[in-house]
């Protein structure tokens, strides 16, 4: 594991006991970004169920199967993003079925089903890209505006930021 | 994930400890099963005060333990729910199937 400058890169097997030192990490990372309390257990919530889901379904539940997860500080851009935090999930399984990627309607008061409902609820952003070789779950997890605005006030931008017009 | 079994009368209490997740929810669905399908405990009280996480497959294993409390006329009580397992059983929009107590002793005397 390493972490630097807001950066974490975690190379993992398939393993469902490593899940609660992802859960750590996602969340202390979280928090040092500026997330709310409510915000950071969102995001390691999808995190979280999005790995289940590479262990479970991708790999079959097999053990000792490659995962890469990295995450990624995103800075604002006028008109083209705000700042917030992005998650890349990298395996080599099995891909996922597109139709199950959309949840079951929460109605329906029965076991399993609601770990894609959990993912989405936790992000803002949930990308899913496969080809021959690896599958690429993407999550980006906006700062609130005001976040962004205190950052802007201290200049913490970077000399990207350019102040929004209109 | 740790649980512990204590038997009062016609209730088992079962006190869960750690992390429900998907290295743990299979044990829980089990000893929930059980105490239902074989045992046919009358009342089931999950003490869940030291319950730091759970993740969709515990939250599964809750809905098949209460399918299977009423499937034998049997009661699942859910007991000192964290905020986090609050926040998930509200977004899953479970909250309200369950029968729910602040503590144990008012869990007992339900």
């Amino acid at each position: 594991m390493s972490l630097a400058g807001g950066l974490l890169r975690l190379e993992l097997l398939s393993d469902p006991e490593m899940l609660s030192v992802v859960r750590s990490a996602v969340m202390r990372l979280s928090e040092e970004l500026g997330f709310t309390d409510a915000e950071c257990r969102g995001v390691t919530r999808a995190v979280d169920e999005a790995l289940a889901n590479i262990i479970r379904h991708a790999y079959g539940g097999r053990p000792g199967q490659p995962i890469e997860l990295t995450c990624r500080r995103m800075r604002e851009r006028t008109g083209m993003r705000r700042a917030g935090l992005e998650i890349v999930l990298v395996d080599r399984g099995t891909p996922a079925d597109r139709k199950k990627l959309c949840g079951r309607p929460l109605d329906e008061i029965r076991p399993g089903g609601l770990g894609i409902h959990l993912i989405q609820e936790g992000v803002d952003v949930m990308q899913y890209a496969t080809n021959v070789h690896r599958n690429r779950l993407r999550l980006v997890k906006y700062l609130p505006a005001a976040e962004t605005e205190a950052k802007m006030a201290k200049g913490e931008n970077g000399e990207n930021f350019n102040p929004p017009t209109g | 994930m740790k649980i512990s079994t204590r038997r009062l009368d016609k209730t088992t209490v079962l006190d869960i400890s750690g992390d429900i997740d998907m290295a743990h929810s299979t044990e829980l669905r089990r000893v929930v099963l059980v105490e239902f399908r074989e045992s046919r405990t009358p009342r089931v009280v999950l003490n869940m005060i030291e319950v730091r996480y759970i993740d969709s497959s515990g939250v599964a294993s809750l809905v098949e333990g209460l399918k299977a409390s009423r499937d034998v006329g049997s009661r699942l009580i859910l007991v000192g729910l964290t905020p986090f397992v609050q926040e998930i059983l509200r977004l899953t929009r479970l909250l309200t199937i369950f029968e729910i107590y602040d503590t144990e002793e008012k869990a007992l005397a339900s």
